[in-house]
């Protein structure tokens, strides 16, 4: 099976986030594979050591993203490709989906796994825009996936609800938490890594004009919100404790 | 200049979910007095038409079919291309529901626009529509604008408030006939686990129970204080992992999004994950036995304590509160 995983480095959330002139300062930030991405990774080293076949991880980015396409490869995927979005001006997802539905143009793909959300951005939106121009089905926040004689049997989360559905390859699925356990990568696995191949490719070995990957939407602003007043921890006895919280609700709060 | 804006309700067991006519107030914002457009898709939906007018919509379009009956990627983004093009709206407004961040950023690849995803507020400077959004798991906002083409967004349930319900308006219901076919997704079967009652995501008031609840008995405890409270119950991931309870009730970056005016926070840490999904709360209480945990530093009310003494005091005092008002 030609197994393609799309996967973000992000910022780790975990991290403390500031903000400077409307930009998230990078400096000494802690980057991190995107965490729903890890279970895309885990997902396709599994299929791949059920199915046959390779893995390859493709991301978007800045060339400092080589670091966690090596982690990635370390886990067990078998080649990377970075695709150097440098230059682009003003990215978005729609961005992001025309980047990678150049490179995926000419592939040939059983399955492409991908993440539920970036834990950055957020937005949800670039699994279900590259597979819309693939034309190829989707299936997003997936917990379990079976592929047998050409079809994926998928269980997806519904807001909690489980849904059951098949469809036919090729298909794009997002992972979302609950799919797996990520493994980390073993000492000869990262030794190995440096070996495996990994192609940088830039906007200009696409068929693609500036405007074709200029963002459709601008951010006009980026801010903390408003540091929240130390909230109020109450003492004393218990019995006064419930009391006071109860009487700030309704009277200071105003929500019961 | 005014837009013609278009507006997909989400109907659930036969009837709206809020954030649909969250979703038209959102609509009027973006509109600048021009006209709402609602859209209905399912088998048989045109019934519930009038009521997404009283809230606001100038009239609605349905598409009715069998094969529209559940949701598919394939089957609502045919029915709304084919509004789409019938329309030609300037605006486009969907719920950030399970379904609208499914369809929406595939129905913007394939009318080839921007999107904004999971916006909290919307505003209007001029000509410019303004969107606010969480990013960074919730930690920082972002203003954006779409730079060209529909100004399309999903909205986040429970955070940009609905009109007011007006009977009296009226408009007109019609319906779109259109060829749904080649459907590639099958489904096989739906497991609800949702218990009935308060959908979390449009709760005003929510107990979570965490790991600290030590057991699925003890949720009981929140049952009871969210009956008095008319709350709903929910849960950290951690609760859910150890069984306490069902996945259905998890709260976070992987489980519902939820902006109630109370959260009322009982045994959970405050991982960042968590945190994601609930700290646009209008007011965060905290219950936790160590003075240290991480949800303290976004309550405003906490009490360092041991559940289990302070959960029913807290119920009986609410009762007592509660009867006398
Ligand atoms: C001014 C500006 C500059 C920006 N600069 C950059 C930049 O230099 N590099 C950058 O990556 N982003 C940049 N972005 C952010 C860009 O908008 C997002 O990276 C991207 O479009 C994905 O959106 P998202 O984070 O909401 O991801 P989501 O749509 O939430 O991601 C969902 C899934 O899609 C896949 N995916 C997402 N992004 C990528 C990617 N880049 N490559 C491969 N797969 C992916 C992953 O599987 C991920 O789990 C910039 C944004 C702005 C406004
Ligand atoms: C990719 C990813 C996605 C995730 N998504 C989510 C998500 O959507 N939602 C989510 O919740 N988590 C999510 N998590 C998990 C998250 O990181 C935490 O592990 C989880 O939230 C912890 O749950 P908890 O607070 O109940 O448990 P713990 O962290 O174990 O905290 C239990 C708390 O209970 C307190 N306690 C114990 N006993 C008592 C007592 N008797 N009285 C009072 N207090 C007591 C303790 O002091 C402690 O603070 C995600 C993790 C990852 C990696």
């Amino acid at each position: 099976m030609n197994i393609y995983v799309i996967l973000k480095r992000t910022f780790d959330t975990e991290e403390k986030i500031q903000i400077s002139n409307g930009q998230i300062v990078e400096d000494g930030a802690e980057f991190i594979i995107n965490p729903y991405d890890e279970y895309a990774i885990e997902e396709a080293i599994q299929l791949r050591d059920e199915h046959g076949g390779e893995v390859t991880l493709v991301t978007v980015g800045e060339e400092e993203a080589e670091k966690q396409l090596r982690t990635g490869l370390a886990m067990g995927a078998d080649k990377a490709v970075l695709i150097d979005n440098e230059d682009v001006e003003d990215q978005d997802p729609y961005s992001t989906q025309a980047l990678l539905a150049a490179y995926f143009e000419d592939k040939e793909y059983d399955i492409i796994l991908g993440g539920n959300i970036a834990v950055d951005g957020g937005s949800g939106q670039v699994g279900p825009r590259l597979a819309e121009k693939l034309d190829i089905v989707h299936v997003t926040s997936i917990v379990k996936i079976d592929i047998a004689d050409g079809k994926a049997t998928i269980e997806r989360d519904v807001e909690g609800d489980q849904e059951i559905v098949e469809v036919a390859l090729p298909v794009l699925v997002t992972a979302q938490q609950g799919l797996n356990e990520p493994r980390y990568p073993s000492l000869p696995g990262i030794m190995k890594a440096k070996k495996k191949p990994l192609e940088t490719l830039e906007v200009d070995d696409f068929d693609l004009d500036e405007d074709d990957v200029a963002g459709k939407t601008k951010t006009v602003d980026r801010y903390l919100p408003p540091e929240k007043q130390a909230g109020k921890v109450l003492e004393g006895e218990m019995d006064d404790q419930v009391k006071e919280l109860v009487s700030l609700l309704k009277n200071e709060a105003k929500v019961i | 200049m005014t837009k013609k804006v278009l507006v997909v309700g989400e109907i659930r067991d036969g009837e709206f979910r809020n954030v649909s006519f969250e979703a038209v107030a959102a609509a009027k914002e973006i509109s600048g007095g021009g006209e709402i457009v609602g859209v209905l898709l399912g088998e048989s939906v045109s019934s519930l038409g009038n009521e997404l007018i009283a809230y606001g919509a100038d009239r609605v379009v349905a598409v009715e079919s069998d094969k529209l009956a559940s949701y598919t990627p394939d089957g609502y983004s045919q029915a709304l291309q084919a509004v789409v093009e019938q329309e030609s709206p300037e605006g486009i407004v969907i719920g950030h529901t399970s379904i609208g961040r499914d369809i929406a950023p595939k129905l913007a690849a394939r009318i080839n626009s921007g999107l904004v995803s999971d916006a909290t507020a919307v505003e209007t400077a001029g000509e410019e529509v303004i969107f606010t959004r969480p990013i960074y798991s919730g930690k920082a906002f972002e203003k954006k604008v779409i730079a060209d083409g529909v100004v399309f967004a999903t909205i986040r349930p429970n955070n940009i408030p609905a009109l007011d319900k007006d009977e009296s308006r009226s408009g007109d219901v019609t319906t779109l006939d259109v060829d749904i076919k080649d459907l590639r997704t099958i489904i096989k079967d739906v497991v609800k686990n949702t218990a009935s009652g308060v959908d979390l995501s449009e709760a005003n008031v929510i107990v979570a129970g965490g790991r600290g609840m030590k057991g699925s008995e003890n949720f009981a405890m929140l049952d009871e204080l969210a009956d008095v409270l008319g709350a709903a119950v929910g849960a950290s991931r951690g609760a859910c992992d150890a069984e306490y309870c069902d996945y259905a009730l998890q709260i976070g970056q992987t489980g519902k999004v939820v902006t109630p005016d109370l959260y009322i926070a009982v045994g959970i840490s405050g991982a960042i994950q968590h945190v994601a999904g609930m700290s646009n709360s209008k007011i965060i209480v905290a219950i936790n036995k160590d003075p240290e945990a991480e949800i303290f530093n976004i309550a405003d009310y906490g009490i360092v304590g041991d559940l289990f003494d302070v959960i029913p005091k807290l119920t009986e005092e609410f009762k007592a509160v509660m009867v006398k008002s």
